[in-house]
């Protein structure tokens, strides 16, 4: 049985604005799966439908074997959810606030006190245990949000945008924690607007745009769907248009960027040695070459016709 | 309603109760503010006790206490809807949504978490009466039927602030009732008596719910428990009471249905 399926998952809301337009998927149990995609695509939409705080208009949806709609309550006891800002009480404290999030979620005061404890070692929160969140930074708010997620030891964990805003040492602790919870056998959804987000988590990747799946695979395969790595070659001295014409005896050229010329190539890694050699014998000489592999901001790109533009973190977040 | 519920209930109600201790703002309407106008209106005021036709009581401050605790009272109902009106603003709503609980224990807590401040709020004005020289006819047990009847208050009037909360979702909406709050209350007996009232404001004032419920708290400060008052205040305080969770009830259930 998957962790997560939807089918045909759709939200209009009123005046006729369509967020969602009939989503497909399907999580296995144990993977983590990246929602990828700009602000406005369906995201979040999507999220809230599959943590019942929306219903669907129209289609269905299962989590962890619940009906979002029909089934609501068994499918609250089954996730952990950390919403989109991190939606903290900044009155509360810390410590509070897990104890808070385990009465909710049933727990017992004696369980809910060692979960809390555990979970506030876990995510390195300890010393700031009695402070009120309002004085936490950006990175800390997350990790807080993502404990009290778990105090009830979820099965499905949905993370909305979990480090937008955050600087990358920040990120990069999130990431490591959602790596260690997947390990231990939580399923993981998550939402994310950078591509390098969805590239080092996911197990899968789904691409949406304005409310539809326009792509969706692991992320080796939609990049190789896409085509070859290419060449992005800078010469020392103006020569490009000879360039193009030599690089294309190895590969199918490409339009050339900020003065780069630009070839693609099959053979990868193999191709640069004897493109370097053949512009040295005609007497270009090569400043600087890279091997791009595409990424999936190209597949993006390929399948929505836009690139991804991820909001741009707040430099003065994190610790 | 599960015995979770009820331990949900109790800690958004003691979270709500936290809040309103940490946050300055919420504070101020429910302590300071009626305390500031008691003690104007009590200095300012004290010789209206003489005129023809002022219930019989020892002095103007006793007659104000009843007045200075619903007007707290009201006012804590409108910094609860303030607060939650906050919550939703900030997501806060949306974590008690994903939990496996009762979605009306979320206004439930709050009602709770409002009852306990109007409680406090009424023992606070009870002490500052007595140090001040009011005094209370029936003694112990009418200082705890005006407990009782400002804790009932507090659910009341928290059920209209979170009815709006809950309908509009924007804490400057709720904060807008301020204003209504005040003239609610001077169109009441509670910090004059009806029958001293020039009209339409004493027509206005005898059948304002609000004044019998003053009459309620303010029945064992004057003399012994009448029946019909304390009926009466009852009576009112249930067509309060089902307005603002009736209301919040629906404006919950339309919400949900939104999209929180």
């Amino acid at each position: 049985m998957p962790a997560i399926e939807a089918n045909g998952l759709e939200r209009t809301f009123e005046g006729g604005v369509q967020a969602v337009a009939g989503v497909d998927l399907e999580v296995a149990d144990g993977q983590i799966y990246a929602f990828l995609g700009p602000n406005g695509a369906g995201k979040t939409t999507t999220v809230r439908m599959l943590t019942t705080l929306l219903r669907p208009t129209g289609g269905s949806a299962r989590v962890a074997g619940f009906d979002v709609a029909a089934e609501a309550a068994g499918v609250r006891r089954a996730i952990g959810v950390a919403l989109q800002e991190a939606a903290l009480d900044p009155l509360m404290t810390g410590r509070e606030l897990i104890r808070l999030q385990a009465t909710l979620h049933g727990l017992g005061r004696q369980t809910g006190r060692e979960r809390a404890e555990a979970l506030l070692a876990r995510v390195d929160l300890l010393d700031a245990a009695d402070r009120q969140v309002g004085t936490y930074s950006g990175g800390m708010r997350r990790r807080l949000d993502l404990a009290s997620a778990l105090v009830h030891e979820p099965k499905v964990l949905f993370l909305d945008e979990p480090t937008t805003g955050l600087d990358p040492v920040s990120r990069r602790t999130i990431w490591e924690e959602v790596e260690q919870l997947n390990g231990e056998g939580t399923t993981v959804f998550l939402t994310t607007q950078y591509l390098e987000e969805a590239d080092q988590l996911a197990g899968r990747v789904g691409i949406i745009d304005v409310g539809r799946i326009v792509a969706e695979d692991t992320p080796a395969r939609l990049k190789a769907g896409i085509g070859h790595p290419h060449l992005e070659i800078r010469l020392g001295e103006d020569g490009t248009e000879r360039a193009q014409g030599i690089v294309a005896r190895f590969g199918m050229p490409l339009p050339s960027k900020d003065g780069a010329v630009l070839v693609e190539v099959e053979r990868g890694a193999a191709a640069i040695a004897p493109v370097v050699r053949a512009l040295d014998d005609a007497g270009l000489s090569v400043e600087a070459l890279d091997l791009v592999e595409p990424t999936l901001d190209d597949v993006f790109l390929e399948k929505t016709g836009h690139h991804l533009e991820p909001d741009e973190p707040d430099s003065t977040e994190g610790e | 309603m599960t015995a979770t519920d009820l331990r949900v209930i109790a800690a958004l109600g003691a979270r709500s109760v936290k809040q309103t201790f940490r946050r300055p703002q919420l504070m101020a309407p429910i302590i300071i503010f009626p305390s500031i106008l008691l003690a104007i209106q009590t200095a300012g005021a004290g010789r209206a006790v003489d005129l023809p036709g002022f219930p019989p009581v020892d002095n103007f401050l006793s007659f104000m206490l009843a007045g200075a605790m619903i007007q707290s009272t009201m006012l804590a109902g409108n910094s609860g809807g303030i607060a939650l009106a906050v919550d939703i603003e900030m997501g806060f709503t949306d974590r008690l949504l994903a939990a496996p609980i009762s979605r009306f224990a979320i206004v439930l807590g709050r009602l709770a978490g409002t009852a306990a401040l109007a409680g406090l709020a009424a023992v606070w004005f009870i002490v500052v009466g007595l140090i001040f020289g009011a005094s209370i006819q029936e003694g112990v047990p009418g200082a705890l039927l005006m407990i009782f009847f400002v804790v009932l208050s507090g659910v009341a009037f928290g059920g209209i602030g979170a009815s709006v909360a809950l309908r509009t979702g924007r804490a400057s909406v709720v904060q807008g009732l301020f204003p209504l709050v005040f003239v609610i209350l001077f169109l009441s007996s509670a910090f004059f008596p009806d029958n001293l009232m020039l009209e339409p404001a004493a027509t206005v004032a005898e059948y304002n719910p609000l004044s019998f419920i003053v009459e309620g708290i303010r029945d064992p400060v004057i003399s012994s428990v009448t029946w019909s008052v304390f009926g009466k205040a009852m009576a009112s305080l249930a067509l309060v009471g089902a307005i603002g969770i009736g209301l919040s009830a629906l404006a919950l259930r339309r919400r949900l249905r939104m999209g929180g």
